[in-house]
């Protein structure tokens, strides 16, 4: 059995927020993968905030996981309702038709 | 599995099992409150929403189609580029990776083994950051009021009630006193 450490809980939070990034960047599908991955980037800060936490024995990581959690939560909740009525308008969410703001 | 697989309702799946787990390493690392919080609000709240709007949205229908156009894609290079550098910048992280054993304890807010996660947090939370936690509030609001915002249409030959006329009626214009006569009652005009 070994012992589960700090160590492996940031190297956890590190290994989701690198998933969280390849996917933002290396995303060909729709926009609901991106904010997917926004929500495993705040998944990760939020493992190292605990991690942290309860290793150096003080509360106010879990009350700021608290917060990103209350952040996340309305994030998603606007990023969601922004792609339904960006869908009703244009009919598509694909990532590569999505240039009405190019010059 | 959430960015690499196809279909984005198996990426929403895989998006639920990621949550649980993390919960469930929150139960066990001691962090009860946080955990469930996790159980409850993320697999039961937003990864539904999740599913709901890849549901709605119609788009588990059209990955065939996606994926046999080959437009050129001038993003990759750019991808590649960030991920190179932030690959990078982990790299000379992980390389000089060292981190105290012992930690400096701080003076204040120890976690006290006599009370429950949950007690703790309240504690905190309901005194020292309070204003915190109102502004969290009032960000929920705003997401709420937004999302009803942004989603709603209006559509013609809705039967609504008008608020203004109901309110408005009088005694005078809406009652009156008539005189029924034997055997013909009361001629109602409506």
């Amino acid at each position: 059995m070994i012992s589960v450490e700090l160590g492996h809980y940031l190297a956890l939070g590190g290994v989701i927020f690198l998933l969280g990034v390849v996917g933002i960047f290396l995303n060909r599908k729709n926009v609901i993968v991106i904010l997917m991955s926004v929500e495993l980037i705040l998944l990760s800060v939020n493992i190292n905030l605990v991690a942290f936490s309860i290793y150096s024995n003080d509360i106010t990581g879990q009350i700021f996981t608290l917060f990103i959690l209350t952040v996340a939560a309305a994030e998603a909740a606007i990023g969601l309702a922004i792609i339904v009525s960006y869908y009703r308008n244009k009919g598509s969410i694909r990532v590569q038709e999505i240039n009405e703001m190019k010059g | 599995m959430v960015i690499a697989s196809r279909n984005t309702v198996h990426a929403v799946f895989f998006l639920i099992l990621d949550f649980i787990s993390v919960g469930c390493l929150f139960i066990m690392i001691g962090a009860e409150f946080l955990g469930m919080i996790m159980l409850i609000v993320y697999v039961g709240a937003v990864a539904v929403l999740f599913l709901f709007v890849v549901m709605m949205l119609n788009v588990a229908e059209q990955k065939q189609s996606w994926f046999r156009d080959k437009k050129k894609s001038t993003h990759i290079p750019v991808g590649l580029i960030v991920s190179i550098i932030i690959l990078a910048e982990v790299l000379v992280v992980v390389g000089g990776w060292q981190y105290k054993p012992d930690f400096i304890k701080t003076d204040a807010l120890i976690i006290d083994g006599n009370l429950t996660n949950t007690h703790m947090l309240g504690n905190v939370l309901y005194t020292q950051y309070i204003h915190l936690f109102q502004v969290a509030g009032v960000i929920l609001l705003l997401a709420m009021i937004g999302a009803i915002i942004l989603t709603y249409t209006k559509r013609e030959g809705v039967k609504t009630q008008s608020y203004f006329t109901q309110i408005s009626r009088e005694r005078k214009t809406s009652i009156s006193l008539e005189k029924a006569e034997f055997n013909k009652g009361v001629k109602v005009d409506d």
